[in-house]
């Protein structure tokens, strides 16, 4: 049991920033620069946080953004000083604009769509038709008793 | 029955346009063509972060005031394999008489000398950022990075990484020629 309870204390996220001298000493304030961090792309590896990052470059960033963030910057200044460097990509959570509305809407369209092929393919009754006169000889001879 | 045989066939022909568009895509990687990691830069169009940069021996430190194109500025490293690959280019773009400056990026000013020294010096002046802070102001995300920068100061072009000589004809020459 203990060394389950010590096993499950090992298994926290592992995060780039195990370095105590990289965190702000104000846990209100490395909360607030991790969360930020972790929603801003590292341009190194493209499919890592810079929190997550080995990155030097990564590093790099994570020092400015905990600066800003000591220096009373709003979280949303900080990520606006990034993202002019490095433009939309840099957010690991695309914003809502003219160039992603399509990739935001896509779910929709998706769910949209499948409704529509299901509609068209839906199975359709056959219409009823009367017999030809060949039928309907052939259907006497058959039943014929 | 047709219907049948072309939805039958759909697939094939499907995979085939994929195998078709990934050999291309991966013959343009091939070539320096296409990266798909770039990131198109922030700064085109826009003029150049304010910084003033120490120099780095042998060379001359040089602030954003006095870069007047037409200039590459290039941010290099003698610890950056790429910047070994482009150094031919940036020779042969200094003797064919454009102005190159260089920032050598987080690099010990000897071990950057060194570099100069052993490949030659294609630049005008050498600046030295050794913590990277004015890289991130042009929104570098690696070495070797290129910005080319016209006469007011404006940003016109950006290579991110190594320069190859199908990147320098197709995309440097003309954005050159589009200055004047």
């Amino acid at each position: 049991m203990k060394r389950l309870a010590l096993l499950l204390a090992l298994c926290g996220p592992a995060y780039a920033v195990s370095d105590p001298a990289e965190m702000l000493p104000n846990p209100a304030l490395e909360a607030r620069a991790e969360a930020l961090g972790r929603q801003l792309r590292c341009l190194v590896c493209q499919n890592e946080s810079i929190e997550d990052s080995n990155a030097d470059l990564a590093r790099d960033l994570r020092r400015i953004v905990r600066q800003q963030i000591a220096t009373g910057e709003t979280d949303a200044a900080t990520e606006a000083w990034v993202v002019a460097r490095y433009g939309d990509f840099v957010r690991l959570r695309p914003p809502f604009n003219a160039l992603t509305a399509l990739l935001w809407a896509s779910p929709v369209l998706a769910v949209l769509a499948g409704l529509g092929a299901a509609w068209r393919g839906r199975r359709r009754p056959e219409p009823a038709t009367a017999l030809t006169a060949d039928e309907q000889a052939r259907l006497e001879t058959l039943t014929r008793p | 029955m047709d219907r049948r045989r072309a939805l039958l066939l759909a697939p094939f022909g499907l995979a085939a346009a994929a195998g078709v568009g990934a050999y291309a895509i991966l013959g343009r990687m091939g070539t320096g063509d296409f990266d798909p990691h770039e990131v198109p830069s922030q700064l085109i169009g826009r003029p150049v972060p304010g910084f003033a940069l120490p120099a780095q021996e042998p060379g001359q430190g040089f602030s954003n005031t006095e870069l007047h194109g037409p200039v590459l500025l290039n941010f290099f490293a003698s610890w950056c394999v790429p910047c070994v690959v482009e150094h031919p280019e940036l020779m042969a773009l200094s003797r064919g008489g454009l102005a190159i400056w260089g920032v050598a990026y987080k690099d010990k000013p000897a071990d950057a000398a060194q570099f100069l020294a052993r490949r030659g010096n294609p630049f005008t002046r050498v600046a030295r950022d050794a913590d990277g802070l004015v890289a991130i102001d042009f929104g570098l995300y690696g070495v070797p990075e290129s910005y080319l920068i016209d006469r007011a100061g404006i940003i016109r072009w950006r290579n991110p990484g190594p320069l190859t000589p199908s990147i320098v004809d197709q995309r440097l020459r003309p954005a050159l020629r589009a200055l004047t």
